[in-house]
This record gives structure tokens, C-alpha cells and sequence, in this order.
């Protein structure tokens, strides 16, 4: 069995807690030993396949199943109607809303489920869809958000009940109406734009697929399924299926990629479990790429309007009105009060006098999602947003960005700090992570090189970004999603041989959790990570959680490992004053040992500790044997990292092709568990916001046809799009948690689309009068801008 | 994944039996080569044939070679070998151009010249490039074989002169003196189709264009030969002007249409750019190669 | 149809259609799940392998095409318990996070430095441009490709 130790160090330290330690997980990977969903074959396991609807709005006349159940190779073809038996043709999402497992009435995106097909193989089953005839009575489709509640826009959710219109959902407020009101009219600058933040999409590089084994002597369903939340979907299914949870077990072996795409309960995995139960066989439903695209949880979708307002060269003010297109379903995943999700977190990093915010949610004919992609919960619409407005506002007052936002920074000392809004952010020095981020970009070199440039007619870009977001979610007073508190537990078993296992909530993608969380073990108790074994992904064998994707992780997974880590700490030490005959106040902790304070010879290291809680020998008055703890982690507040990033950009004057040329990101997520990981994570985030900036978006004709339904053209970078990409640090600790840090796998992907637009412009305002563009800067959409014409995208 | 619709499979084991097969087989029997035209096709449903004839051991039909006063490259020729031939890059450097932003080197393992011709998107790049060198391909069928100039082979979009029961063997490029070539092409993202390339050759005669070639990928329905723009170079002295002109001239003779990699305006624009471009680089070279 | 492709120096028979795609023939052998599949149209490079020696995409080839050629997967790199140079690269360098693409980019690593021992950074960054990492933002990757051509020129100079 291949570890860690099998692979060479490079000969240096070893970190016992944290530090830059090589992954334990990467063992099994790069032998290509990993093992994901379609990896998972069992006995007598049959495949799943779904007939779509190539209609984005659509009367269902009829379906006729008989030539495809005429195959010899397919067992079954589920509809609509034979799930209405089964009380599973409707589930609920997240939202509260209802969502159409197999469409019985109508169809209502392009790409929309309408059969289920059974068949021993992969191919079969491919084979069987193209035998199901469905006859359709195509509608008017509804694909502009804008355009959703025009009194003659068709009806999409004629299903629920005193639906009247395209609402999904009422115009949700946040901050100060009248307060902000009075800054637009002290104030002696105000810039307003449009801003669009487009449709993209997660696009894990492994689809979404699920293998549901129901055994009907037990009663017991086993689910193999990558996703990031298994507790919750576990209660989701006991809710919907009405199957008893404690028989319910699911396991997320190694997940290709989740970014939030492999949050949601999609409609194959209730027909892949409907099928297992009917049928008795594990049935295994994987999806194609292209399903992946034009089905799964999408990212963004907000047509923003927004105005800023400034006095005497600071920020003081925002107004921001948002339809949020949520697609033929609601089914984004938030916490309950908050259907914009965070975004109101929109007032940034600046000590504005007052904000507010007002979203609208409208359905259209696509598909349903919205929260996904390394959003946090809607801070990377938000922070788009204003650093936008930021960079307008700058133009409108000729100042430099960089200085605009130094003047309107929250200032340390402003720390713990209420925004307009309703946030108390926890920690920053912005100013300093700023300068940091100048002095590694070279800030005034730039500007000097770009003057030289624009005097030769070449065209480059200097954009900033400056972003404050918030993760960790969250308190259970403040939050919960379909009425589970997302809090986090974590067990952690020492063993007689000092070798432990700590199995935990969160669900890892790739975020290293199997090395972090043993490091933060081996930080707290002085065990070494390789003796840590992180257990997670089995609903079996791990606490109740709600996963990993918010950037929450490391502040409530995180925090709960510690916490648990210090309760066994705290035992030891009632343990190591009985073996060391001393009162637990005369020890004193060093990593991995507790000793007597005045002679520090005398200690018992940790290993000793637990052999000796396990052994005969006597105990603790009225402690139980063993050496282990439980913890659910409620946090007190979300964390809030930020960071300071720059992208330099160069446009071809003739063909207007963007390239990044250099992107530096300075990041402050408090103390860091892993820095290697650290900024593997904040490598990745920037390329996906290069995607977002400059070439990632799911676009529809008139008719509803998704025109971005395959990697030919929904486009993700390559390492040759992607700079060698500079990073800083600065480090402000947490003050509330327990390890002092924050969070940051989703910091990148909200900070960098921004600064990359923001570059553009930049690069095109002197020479081409451009004050806006919206994504994605693909050189089409940057010619037309350049021409005086920019067009938002659909 | 998705994956094709059943089918029979051959292997040919000459190029007169491939030929027999597909006579034999009739219009529902596709060549595979490289197959990553046809193969992607297929998972998708676009495209299913009925029996496929693998031309893939036919070593015979894969060489770069001097034959007399033309380069001849065999329709069974990788992409990797079209990029990596110095043959090429010295005489007829547009094909490395062009090689470099054909897909990505993975695909170029695989995919063949006979492949990328016969697939007949105007978005091809080597269709323009074998346009703008003045090719001519060699189409063997059972009664022989014709040999075909690039207009005439591309009939249109997604058509060739390629005929039921035929098969493209070689494609055949003039060597002449004075020669100097280039392919330029605008993409959205690395690997991805052209939003819009030109390809340019020219013969210089002492200070004098004599002849010129240029041809452009993706601004319509199939490869877009600008004889317009040709005439007006030939006999001119190279020049930054003479260039643009011609670059105005492609903007008018194209007829691309709106899609997701961009509007019409943008792509006659681009036409317009690349080809200057592209003419400029390919004279840069032949003065280069002569001097 | 009866086919049989040496895959790893091992002859693997099997009755297949021809329309089975490499990739699912290697997958369906058992042992040989490394290979990974990510998309439909030829663009992401999860399923690279080795086919004489060369990078290809397994997902666009058919099973039956491969009957007298070499395919090599990632399962081959590690011999006799000896890892690979760019196994011990990636895994030096932080180069992997889900893992899925792994395979794919140490195929075309490794083809790479067969091909070219000492390759600049951009020539890394075009070889592996036929592969998508959805986590790295390839830095790490062409770190990783850099420190295995470094510790193969070290290893030849102390042979």
C-alpha cells in the first residue's frame, strides 16, 4: 500500500503541524489509483441515461417509450408518469422551490429531463435514447431576464400554484434606503453603469454521476456519489424518497472538481435511486459533458444596476439593483434568509456612509441554479460589482485607482468593523496588503511602461481589485440552509499506539483536506499527519456537517478539528498528572508533551498519554477510559479574508485579443494551515477568473438553444492563457477562530474577474474612450467596444 | 460520455482496397484516419455511417518529399509531422505557421492533412494554407486518379471533389522561386476553431510580387480564395499600402456569418487585418530567403 | 470483434464492438481505472495515454484501431516501485489538487521529456495545452514538468 513515506522528501524539514507539507493524497493520485464515481463498478450494476428536452419551453403531448423498452439490452424507461406513483415527479430544492425530476407537463429548459432509461450498458443506454419518441408543442421561450416580467412574457411556472408571473422570487432588501438616499444628495460625484456578471458555469473536469444500490432484504440504500455535502443530502433524500435516513449511507470516494457544481440534488440521482429501489440492482447514472453544461448548476446570471457616489475624493455611497436570473427553477443554494445569498456584502472594503441593495429573482427558460463556481454565496457578483463601480468612479474623479481605494479603506483601526449592511468583518489591514501587491507588480514601473506603450499606439492595461468577502458559514443564530445549521463536528480517536484518526465534516474536491486537517492535528497535539488518518465522505463514519464550499472548510471544519484536538488535550493532561503523580495545573504543554513546569524533564509524550489511557492502570478520578473527543462547531461569526490583486494586460491595437500578461495576488486569509496549499488554491481560482474575464459563458439564441454546450464552446483556459502568476502575503490573524484563520479557496475567483476587467478598460479608456465593458472580454466583444459599441452579452 | 451508433469495421490494407471498399460499401462507409473530425461527430449523432474503412496502416500514403519542382505531401501526413518537417519550414514556412494554432499537439498526433482537407470546414486552417500555396490534390478512384486545384476541390461547406468510392491520397505544392508564406489566425482561446486566418504566399521576381496566393479560413461557407486581391498584386512592388489594400479587399470578398466567436463586422475587420498581416510576413520572408 | 491491443507491455484480448472507444476498453480492464474521460467533443485531455510513444486522446480512438501499437497509461509509470521523475514532480510541486487531470498531464509530461529533456516553459505550457486543470492554474504543473527534467539531467550526469 503506497503512503507518503514511499515517495522521497526533498530533504527538507518536515513540518509537525503547519507548514509547507507534500500531500499525503497525492500517493494514490499520481499512480492514477484514485478512485471516482465511474471508477465504481458493482455486481449486477446496470447504467442510466436521460432523455432531454431539446425545446426550451414546451407542452408535452405525448411520450412513447415502446421502441426503446423493445431493446433487448434496456431493463426499464422511467417518465414522469411512473414517478408521480413513486410521489418523486417533483422535488423540492433548496430554495423552496419544487424542481421537476422527470418533466411530465411541460419542459421548461433546453436540456430539461424528461426520461430515464435502464439499460445493461453505457452504450445500450446512449443507443436507447434516440428510441423514445416525444412529441412536443413548442412555446414562446423567455431566455432575457430583463424581458421575464413583461406582461406579455409566457408563463413558465404555470405548475405552482398562484404563480401569476416570472417572479421566483421578491425583491429581497439589505442596507440603508434613506440613509444612502441623504449620501447621493451630500454628495459631489455620482457614477451610475449597467453591469452584467454572465451565465458560466463550474465545469468540474469530472461530470456529476451517482451509483444507487437499494437492497431490499435490508432496506438499505447505499449511495456512491461525488458530492460536497453528503450529511445534507442524505436528510434531503430521507425528506423526499420518504426512505428511513438512518438505512441511507452515502460515500464520496475521490471527487474530479466540485466548485460548487456538485452541491445540488440533480434529477438523475433520484431516478438513478427511484430505479434502484424499483428494480433492486445498483444502477449507475454518470452524465455527459454536454449535460453537464446545459443542466447542472449553473454560476452568476445578475443584471446589475448600480450607482456609487463619492464626497471630497472618498467613496461614500452605493445603490445597487439586481435581477437575478435564477432559470426555470430556483433551486440556488444559500442559506435560508438569504435569497441574494451574500451579496449584499457588496459595500466592500470601503467605510461607506451608507449602501442598499435590492434583488429581484425571475425565472427564465434555462436551467436552474445560480450559486456555484467558487461564489461564496453570491461576494463574487458583489465584489464585481463595486470594484467596478470603484474603477467608474475613478474615472469620472481622473484618480488613480489604487488611491481612490486607499482613501475610502476601512482602516485597521476601524476592526471589528459593522458595514452599512449588516456585517461585522472580523480582522484587516487593507492599506498594507495593497502596497504589498504594488511593490510586487511594480506599480509605478507599469504606469510608466503603459504611457511609453499608448505613445507607440500599443494598448496595455493595469486593473486592481480590491476585495473583502466573507466565508464560514455560519452561526446557527444567523443561519441555516433547508433548516440544518451549518455547523461543523469532528471526531478525533487517539489509539493505544498514538496514532490517531480524526473524521470530520467537510467533503474535499481536491482542497488537500486529507494532509490540512492532519496537520492541524499534529499542530494541536504534536502527532505527526502521517499518523493522522482524516477520515470524511462517508456519512457511516463521519459527524454531521453541511460540507465544503463557501470557503468554509478550514473556518468551521477547521475550527471544529482544532477544537476537538485541544478537548483530547485537555484530557491528557487530567492523564499525564496521574502518571506523573502531579496536579494538572503543574504541567506545562510543549507540542506533543506534557511536562512538569518546574522540571521539564519529567513529562509524558502524547503517545505515552494514550497507551496509558487504554492500559489497565488507573485513570483520572471520573474520567472514562480512551483518548478521544467529539465537537460540533457553531461559529461565532463568518471570517473575512481579502486581498489585493493587480492583472497587467495587453491588447492587440488590430484584432483587440486580450492577453494577461501578469497577474499579482497578494491574499490575507489569516493564518495559513498549508501555504503550499494556500496558493495552489489561489493558482487555480485566477485561472478560473481569467475563464470568467475573458472567455467562459453560457449563452442562448432567442428560441432558448444553449449555444455553450460542449468544451468546443464553453472555452476554459489552458496553461497557455494562464501567466506565471505572482503571490504575496500579508497575515492578519482571525481574531475569533480558534487557529486564527480564515478561509480562501474561493478569494481568487472573486477577486480576479474585476481586476482583469478592470485592465481592459484601462488599456482602451485614453485611446478609445471605453468606460465599460462586460464579460467576457472575448476580442470580438472588445472590438465592438473599442468601436464606441459594446454590447452586453445575452 | 456519449458515444457513436454501431457500425461495421474494416481495416484497409491498400489504398486499392480501400478504394474497392468503399465502392463496394456505397455512401454510408466513411474513411477514418486520425478520426478526430469523425469520431466527435458521431458520439454526437451528427454523423453515422454504417461501416468504417481505417486507412490507418497504409504507411504508403504518409511522406513529405521533393518530387521534381513540387513538394508532395501524402494525405495520410500527421499534423506533428506537417509542424515538425524542416522540409516545409525552409520552402513553404506557412504550414509550420499554421501547424502551431491547428488544435492542440495532442490532437495533431493523430489528426492527418487528407483528415483536415476532406473535412471541409471553412474553418480549417490547411485549407487555406494549401489554397494560398496553390496546391492540388490527387484523388485516386477506381478508374484512376485526377488531380484537382484547391478550388475546385472545395465545392462547399463541408463538401469536397471528392467522390463516393474516391479517396484524397496526396496534395501536391508547386515549388517556385522567390517564394515567401505565412498564416496568421485570431482565436478566442488556444486549440480553438479560427475566428477568422488568413494564409499568404508570394513570388517575388527582383522588386515584384509575380504571383500571389491568398486564401482565408472561417469567413464563409467554405475557404475563401481572394482572386481579387491576387490580381492586384501581382506585378507590384510590396508595400505597407499595396497590403492594406488588399486587406480591404478581403474584408469585402468575405461573407462570414454571426456566431458565438463573433459578429460579422468583427470577422470582415479581422479578415481585413490578417491578411495584411500575413502578406506582409510572407514577403518578409521571401526577401529574407533571397538575400 | 476480437481485438487485442498491448497495453502496458500486456497483451489484453477482448471481444469488443468496433464502435468501443479506447478509453472505455482500458477502463473496462481491471486494474486500469487511471484513465479518465472529462468530455465529449476531444477538448479536455483526462483521457491522454501514451500510443507509440506519442500523446494521444484515448476517447477519440477507437478500441479496434489500436491492435498492433503500444498503449501505455499511467499505471506504467511506476515500475518495480520506482516512481516515474514526473510523478515525483508533480507530487514535489504541488501539481495536482482533485487529481482527475493527473494522468492525463504525466502521460503528456512524460512524452514530453522523451522527446525534449530540457524544455523551456513555454514549450511545457504548449505540450500540455491539449489538457484542461480545472484546480492548478497549470503553475504548479509546469514547476512540476521543470523539476522532473532537472532531476533526469542530474541523475544522467551522475551515471
Amino acid at each position: 500500500m503506497a503512503t507518503v513515506e514511499n515517495l522521497p522528501s526533498a530533504g527538507t524539514e518536515r513540518p509537525i503541524g503547519f507548514g509547507r507539507l507534500k500531500r499525503k493524497e497525492d500517493a494514490r493520485f499520481i499512480r492514477g489509483k484514485g478512485t471516482y464515481l465511474d471508477d465504481i463498478r458493482l455486481p449486477g450494476m446496470v447504467h442510466g441515461a436521460i432523455l432531454r428536452s431539446p425545446y426550451a419551453h414546451a407542452r408535452i403531448v405525448s411520450i412513447d417509450t415502446s421502441r426503446a423498452l423493445a431493446h433487448p439490452n434496456v431493463a426499464a424507461v422511467v417518465t414522469a408518469k411512473d414517478l408521480e406513483t413513486l410521489g418523486l415527479a417533483w422535488m423540492p430544492t433548496i430554495s423552496y422551490d419544487t424542481q421537476a425530476v422527470l418533466a411530465g407537463d411541460k419542459v421548461r429548459f433546453q436540456g430539461q429531463e424528461v426520461a430515464f432509461v435502464i439499460a445493461t450498458d453505457e452504450y445500450s443506454a446512449n443507443d436507447a435514447l434516440q428510441l423514445i419518441d416525444v412529441e412536443y408543442e413548442p412555446l414562446p421561450a423567455i431566455v432575457n431576464a430583463r424581458k421575464a416580467l413583461d406582461p406579455d412574457a409566457p408563463l413558465i411556472r404555470d405548475d405552482k400554484v398562484g404563480q401569476r408571473d416570472n417572479l421566483a422570487s421578491p425583491t429581497w432588501e439589505a442596507g440603508e434606503r434613506e440613509a444612502t438616499d441623504r449620501a447621493f444628495a451630500e454628495a459631489d460625484t455620482v457614477v451610475t453603469r449597467d453591469i452584467i456578471y454572465p451565465r458560466c458555469h463550474p465545469a468540474p473536469l469530472e461530470t456529476c454521476g451517482i451509483i444507487a444500490d437499494f437492497d431490499p432484504e435490508t432496506g438499505q440504500l447505499d449511495i456512491y456519489n461525488g458530492n460536497q455535502a453528503p450529511h445534507a443530502h442524505r436528510t434531503v433524500y430521507a425528506h423526499v424518497a420518504g426512505l428511513a435516513e438512518h438505512m441511507i449511507r452515502i460515500r464520496c470516494s475521490d471527487i474530479g472538481g466540485g466548485f460548487g457544481n456538485k452541491v445540488p440534488v440533480y434529477p438523475g440521482y433520484v431516478c438513478a435511486i427511484a430505479g434502484s429501489i424499483v428494480a433492486g440492482v445498483p444502477v449507475k447514472w454518470v452524465e455527459n459533458r454536454s449535460e453537464n453544461l446545459m443542466s447542472t448548476g449553473f454560476a452568476r446570471d445578475y443584471v446589475m444596476h448600480a450607482e456609487m457616489c463619492a464626497k471630497d475624493g472618498k467613496i461614500t455611497g452605493l445603490r445597487v439593483d439586481v435581477i437575478a436570473d435564477h432559470g426555470a427553477f430556483d433551486s440556488t443554494a444559500q442559506p435560508t434568509k438569504f435569497p441574494a445569498g451574500f451579496f449584499h456584502i457588496v459595500c466592500g472594503s470601503y467605510d461607506l456612509e451608507a449602501a442598499h441593495v435590492q434583488v429581484k429573482a425571475v425565472y427564465t427558460n434555462k436551467a436552474p441554479g445560480g450559486v456555484a463556481y467558487r461564489c461564496s454565496f453570491r461576494i463574487t457578483e458583489a465584489v464585481y460589482l463595486v470594484e467596478r463601480m470603484v474603477d467608474a468612479l475613478a474615472l469620472e474623479l481622473k484618480a488613480d485607482p489604487i488611491e481612490l481605494r486607499m482613501r475610502s479603506f476601512i482602516g485597521p483601526e476601524q476592526f471589528p468593523y459593522e458595514t452599512t449592511t449588516g456585517w461585522t468583518y472580523d480582522s484587516g489591514n487593507y492599506a498594507e496588503t495593497m502596497r504589498v501587491a504594488m511593490e510586487i507588480a511594480g506599480y509605478e514601473e507599469l504606469r510608466r511602461e503603459q504611457a511609453e506603450k499608448r505613445a507607440r499606439g500599443e494598448l496595455m492595461g493595469i486593473g486592481v481589485s480590491f476585495f473583502t468577502e466573507g466565508v464560514g458559514a455560519g452561526p446557527r443564530k444567523h443561519m441555516d440552509i433547508l433548516g440544518l445549521a451549518m455547523n461543523d463536528g469532528a471526531d478525533l480517536r487517539v489509539h493505544p499506539s498514538g496514532k490517531a484518526v480524526v473524521s470530520i465534516s467537510a467533503q474535499t474536491q481536491g482542497q488537500g483536506h486529507e494532509t490540512t486537517f492532519a496537520q492541524i492535528v499534529a499542530e494541536e497535539l504534536g502527532i505527526p499527519p502521517e499518523d493522522v488518518e482524516v477520515r470524511h465522505g462517508d456519512t457511516d463514519r463521519s459527524p454531521y456537517g453541511l460540507g465544503t464550499y463557501g470557503s468554509r472548510s478550514t473556518p468551521v471544519s477547521g475550527a471544529a478539528v482544532a477544537v476537538v484536538s485541544r478537548k483530547v488535550r485537555d484530557k491528557a493532561r487530567l492523564i499525564a498528572a496521574t502518571m506523573l503523580e502531579t496536579r494538572p495545573e503543574d504541567l506545562a504543554w510543549e507540542k506533543g508533551r506534557w511536562y512538569v513546569k518546574g522540571d521539564p524533564e519529567k513529562g509524558a509524550m502524547i503517545e505515552e498519554i494514550a497507551a496509558r489511557a487504554y492500559s489497565g492502570e488507573q485513570m483520572p478520578e471520573g474520567m472514562e477510559g480512551g483518548l478521544d473527543a467529539q465537537v460540533i462547531y457553531d461559529p461565532p461569526n463568518l471570517t473575512y479574508p481579502y486581498g489585493a490583486y493587480i492583472a497587467v494586460v495587453d491588447i492587440d491595437p488590430d484584432t483587440a485579443h486580450v492577453t494577461v500578461r501578469r497577474f499579482i495576488a497578494v491574499d490575507d486569509c489569516g493564518v495559513r494551515i498549508n501555504p503550499m496549499i494556500v496558493d495552489g488554491q489561489i493558482h487555480g481560482g485566477l485561472a478560473e477568473g481569467i475563464g470568467i474575464a475573458l472567455m467562459e459563458v453560457i449563452t442562448f439564441d432567442e428560441e432558448g438553444n444553449c449555444l455553450n454546450s460542449s468544451f468546443m464552446d464553453y472555452l476554459i483556459p489552458t496553461a497557455l492563457e494562464c501567466p506565471d502568476y505572482e503571490l504575496g502575503e500579508t497575515v492578519t490573524p482571525c481574531p475569533h477562530h480558534p487557529l486564527g484563520a480564515k478561509g480562501v479557496g474561493e478569494s481568487p475567483n472573486v477577486g480576479s474577474p474585476p481586476a482583469i476587467v478592470n485592465a481592459v478598460i484601462d488599456a482602451l479608456h485614453e485611446t478609445h474612450g471605453v468606460d465599460h465593458i462586460d464579460m467576457p472580454c472575448t476580442p470580438a466583444r472588445v472590438w465592438a467596444a473599442m468601436q464606441g459599441r459594446p454590447e452586453p452579452p445575452q | 460520455m456519449q458515444t457513436p451508433a454501431a457500425f461495421e469495421y474494416e481495416r484497409a490494407t491498400s489504398v486499392d482496397g480501400a478504394i474497392a471498399s468503399l465502392q463496394r460499401l456505397g455512401p454510408e462507409a466513411r474513411i477514418i484516419a486520425g478520426g478526430h473530425s469523425l469520431l466527435p461527430m458521431m458520439k454526437l449523432r451528427l454523423a453515422n455511417p454504417a461501416h468504417l474503412i481505417d486507412i490507418n496502416d497504409l504507411e504508403e500514403l504518409s511522406y513529405i518529399r521533393v518530387d521534381g519542382d513540387e513538394i508532395r505531401i501524402g494525405a495520410l501526413t500527421r499534423h506533428v509531422e506537417l509542424l515538425k518537417s524542416e522540409l516545409l519550414a525552409e520552402n513553404l514556412p506557412v504550414f509550420r505557421d499554421a501547424e502551431t494554432v491547428i488544435a492542440d499537439p495532442v490532437v495533431r498526433n493523430r489528426g492527418t492533412i487528407g483528415g483536415s482537407l476532406c473535412q471541409a470546414d471553412a474553418a480549417e486552417d490547411l485549407s487555406a494554407v494549401c489554397s494560398a500555396v496553390k496546391a492540388r490534390a490527387v484523388i485516386r478512384g477506381a478508374g484512376g486518379e485526377r488531380v484537382v486545384g484547391m478550388d475546385d476541390f472545395h465545392v462547399g461547406p463541408f463538401q469536397t471533389a471528392v467522390g463516393d468510392g474516391e479517396l484524397l491520397t496526396e496534395v501536391r505544392i508547386p515549388l517556385r522561386p522567390g517564394a515567401g508564406s505565412a498564416h496568421e489566425k485570431v482565436e478566442r482561446r488556444a486549440g480553438d476553431w479560427a475566428i477568422a486566418a488568413a494564409s499568404a504566399a508570394v513570388w517575388l521576381d527582383g522588386g515584384t510580387i509575380a504571383d500571389a496566393g491568398i486564401a482565408l479560413s472561417a469567413v464563409g461557407l467554405t475557404t475563401i480564395h481572394l482572386t481579387r486581391a491576387e490580381e492586384l498584386l501581382r506585378g507590384k512592388a510590396p508595400s505597407d499600402d499595396l497590403f492594406a489594400q488588399a486587406g480591404a479587399i478581403a474584408s469585402e470578398d468575405c461573407s462570414p456569418t454571426a456566431d458565438g466567436r463573433g459578429p460579422v463586422d468583427y470577422k470582415r475587420h479581422l479578415a481585413g487585418v490578417l491578411t495584411a498581416r500575413a502578406l506582409t510576413r510572407a514577403t518578409a520572408r521571401a526577401q529574407e530567403a533571397r538575400s | 470483434m476480437n481485438v487485442t491491443i498491448s497495453i502496458n507491455g500486456e497483451k489484453v484480448t477482448r471481444d469488443v464492438e468496433p464502435r468501443q472507444l479506447l478509453v472505455h476498453f482500458i477502463r473496462d480492464t481491471p486494474g486500469l481505472t487511471g484513465t479518465h474521460w472529462g468530455c465529449d467533443t476531444s477538448n479536455c485531455g483526462a483521457c491522454v495515454v501514451q500510443m507509440d510513444g506519442e500523446p494521444v486522446k484515448s476517447c477519440t480512438i477507437l478500441a479496434v484501431m489500436c491492435e498492433g501499437h503500444e498503449i501505455r497509461t499511467v499505471e506504467s509509470l511506476e515500475v518495480d516501485g520506482r516512481l516515474d521523475p514526473v510523478q515525483l514532480g508533480f507530487h514535489e510541486t504541488h501539481a495536482l489538487q482533485c487529481g482527475f487531470c493527473t494522468p492525463g498531464m504525466l502521460m503528456t509530461a512524460r512524452a514530453l521529456l522523451d522527446e525534449n529533456p530540457d524544455p523551456t516553459d513555454q514549450e511545457i505550457r504548449t505540450a500540455i495545452s491539449g489538457a484542461i486543470c480545472r484546480c492548478t492554474g497549470y503553475k504548479n504543473i509546469v514547476a512540476a514538468v521543470r523539476w522532473a527534467a532537472d532531476y533526469e539531467a542530474a541523475a544522467k550526469q551522475e551515471v
